[in-house]
């Protein structure tokens, strides 16, 4: 099969000229971070480091990182690197945990963010013949105008649908032909199901999808691909670094590839902020070493993953991330036990049921109580009671066997539980409204 | 001979009954019969209509989760112990009942009986070899 790349001299870099490239980067973002960020030039002279002590990545692990609680602080021009005359566009997190956080970008980074995003709309097939049918959210939220100006880049006819009205969605993509789908798991999800059930299956002409901003499982991502007719593809991104694209996934499917020309990323000890050898779980780290007007050094994501260097088949030579099991963020912690929302997805999908749930976390008596609303469905349903509680009993043992702790079922109607057409509310924890 | 039962599926809560009613009567879909199990969180409403397949696209049309299962109807005469008999045939060669309900018509003064067992060809064997007549979809409808 013949392989196509956006930049193929980039994508297929040798692995030594990669980390030539990124030290000579790395040493030139620090010393631009160290003379126009007086922040992080603080917190660096606080952990006793100076631009002279930065010869190349090998050195990296000196520099301090830099938190969510520091953009918090920084808010709104703390970090920014460049005059705002030089910036031409700010993008913001959807601000679902405390205070929004603001990144600008100056013409290159915008440039730079959307070659990544072009390098993961060709890497899942796409060329200038396609028809780009973006269904993120545009606005603050990265998503949208990532892709779209990925997707420029490479040419497509680019339908920017943004999210709702599921109905017009699914009209355009059958009177316009709309073969690759960009949005949330859950959305694309949401419109394979409707797609199915209005018996429209034919009439779309999708090959390929481009799903990131939430964790998803790989039982979601068949069920995606099985709904839809199409190759669904991972891609990750966070505002903070610049958005979808800082890694996407190649026809293998194995993992996703990081565009560490612009992006450097280390797995560390979250508790002790060890790095970590190569192949070993921990939380992701990213340092921007080409953006100028919001460059962030060791950026904690709170995402656990684990890196890979092994040589892919695909040609491309750039370190292949794991599809991250979660954010800390997103990890709950229900009478002491960790549970991450992922894995009651998988465990649903692998029981033959919609991925639909919701998570109910509250406190009575000083004991965390744990229930998960799943929506029925015709798999899981029959005339009699007894085979209904039977599967619920199953369903309910299978849970505990993923998770660790028991967990109160409830099955609720089909299509009741909220569906996103952003990202998904999988959680709802009662207990923080007290703390 | 069986009939066919459409049971839908109703999240416990108020009005979850009266939709499914609703829409099926919106409709034109006539109910015979109507029985429910539940436990704490839901119910499982079991029907016999006039047009189960009209029915059932009624309820899927409003995205509900149902199934057609096959149900043995007959027919009790209007006395004490003739309930009891045809349990008791059942019994006696240990077939158990996953459910049963009955509904009585007054004018043909027949009490009518909903049965299902597991083993539905061994139950109507069984009772047609005692004398126990099953009711055929068309002979439910008039009775």
């Amino acid at each position: 099969m013949e392989k196509h790349y956006y930049q193929p001299e980039i994508e297929t870099m040798p692995v030594e000229k990669i980390k030539e490239h990124q030290s000579q980067c790395l040493v030139k973002q620090v010393r631009h971070v160290w003379d126009n960020v007086p922040y992080c030039r603080k917190k660096m002279e606080d952990a006793g480091v100076r631009p002279e002590d930065i010869h190349g990545i090998e050195d990296l692990h000196k520099l301090p990182f830099v938190t969510k609680d520091d953009l918090r602080e920084a808010y709104p021009y703390g970090l920014l690197a460049k005059p705002l005359a030089d910036c031409v566009r700010i993008q913001s997190t959807s601000g679902t945990t405390g205070r929004r956080v603001v990144a600008f970008y100056t013409q290159h980074d915008l440039d730079l963010w959307e070659d990544c995003c072009a390098r993961a709309i060709v890497a899942a097939g796409g060329s200038r013949e396609d028809v780009v049918h973006v269904s993120y959210g545009y606005g603050l939220f990265t998503g949208g105008p990532g892709l779209n100006g990925g997707s420029h880049k490479v040419g497509c006819l680019t339908i920017p649908m943004s999210s709702g009205n599921t109905e017009r969605q699914i009209q355009f993509m059958t009177d316009l032909g709309s073969t690759i789908l960009c949005c949330t798991p859950s959305y694309a999800a949401y419109l394979g199901e409707t797609i199915v059930e209005k018996g429209l299956k034919d009439e779309i002409k999708l090959k390929a999808g481009i799903f990131g901003a939430e964790a998803w499982t790989e039982e979601m991502r068949r069920d995606i691909e099985e709904k839809l007719g199409i190759k669904a593809y991972d891609i990750y991104g966070l505002t903070e670094i610049s958005g979808p694209g800082v890694a996407f996934e190649c026809e293998e499917q194995n993992g996703m590839h990081i565009n560490e020309d612009h992006f450097i990323a280390e797995i560390i000890d979250p508790k002790t902020g060890e790095v970590l050898p190569e192949g070993e779980k921990g939380e992701l780290v990213f340092t921007s070493i080409t953006k100028e007007a919001f460059p962030l050094l060791r950026y904690r994501t709170k995402d656990l993953c684990v890196l890979s260097r092994k040589p892919c088949s695909c040609g491309r030579t750039h370190i292949r991330m794991r599809k991250p099991m979660g954010r800390s963020d997103d990890m709950l912690i229900i009478r002491g036990v960790n549970v991450f929302p992922s894995q009651i997805e998988t465990v649903l999908l692998n029981a033959g049921m919609t991925p639909n749930y919701q998570i109910i976390v509250d406190r009575k008596n000083n004991t965390d109580t744990f229930d998960i609303n799943v929506e029925m469905s015709q798999e899981m349903f029959s005339d009699n009671m007894a085979e209904v509680s039977n599967r619920e009993k199953e369903l309910v043992a299978s849970l505990k066997g993923m998770l660790g702790i028991q967990a109160k079922v409830h099955l609720v109607a089909p299509k009741s539980i909220t569906r996103s057409e952003g990202k998904a509310v999988r959680v709802i924890d009662k207990r923080k409204l007290y703390e | 001979m069986s009939v066919k039962q459409i049971s839908v599926f109703i999240e416990n809560k108020s009005g979850g009954l009266a939709a499914i009613t609703d829409e099926l009567a919106a409709e034109g879909i006539n109910l015979r019969a109507l029985s429910m199990a539940d436990n704490a969180d839901f119910g499982i409403l079991r029907l016999i209509v006039d047009d189960v397949f009209k029915a059932g696209n009624v309820l899927k049309d409003h995205g509900h989760v149902y199934t057609i299962t096959d149900v043995i109807a007959v027919a009790a005469e209007d006395r004490p112990g003739s309930v009891a008999k045809i349990i008791s045939i059942l019994a006696r060669e240990d077939i158990s009942l996953d459910y049963t309900y009955a509904f009585f018509q007054k004018k043909a003064g027949l009490a009518c009986m909903i049965i299902r067992v597991a083993d539905m060809d061994k139950a109507v064997k069984l009772l047609g070899k005692n004398g126990i007549r099953t009711l055929s979809e068309e002979e439910l409808t008039m009775v």
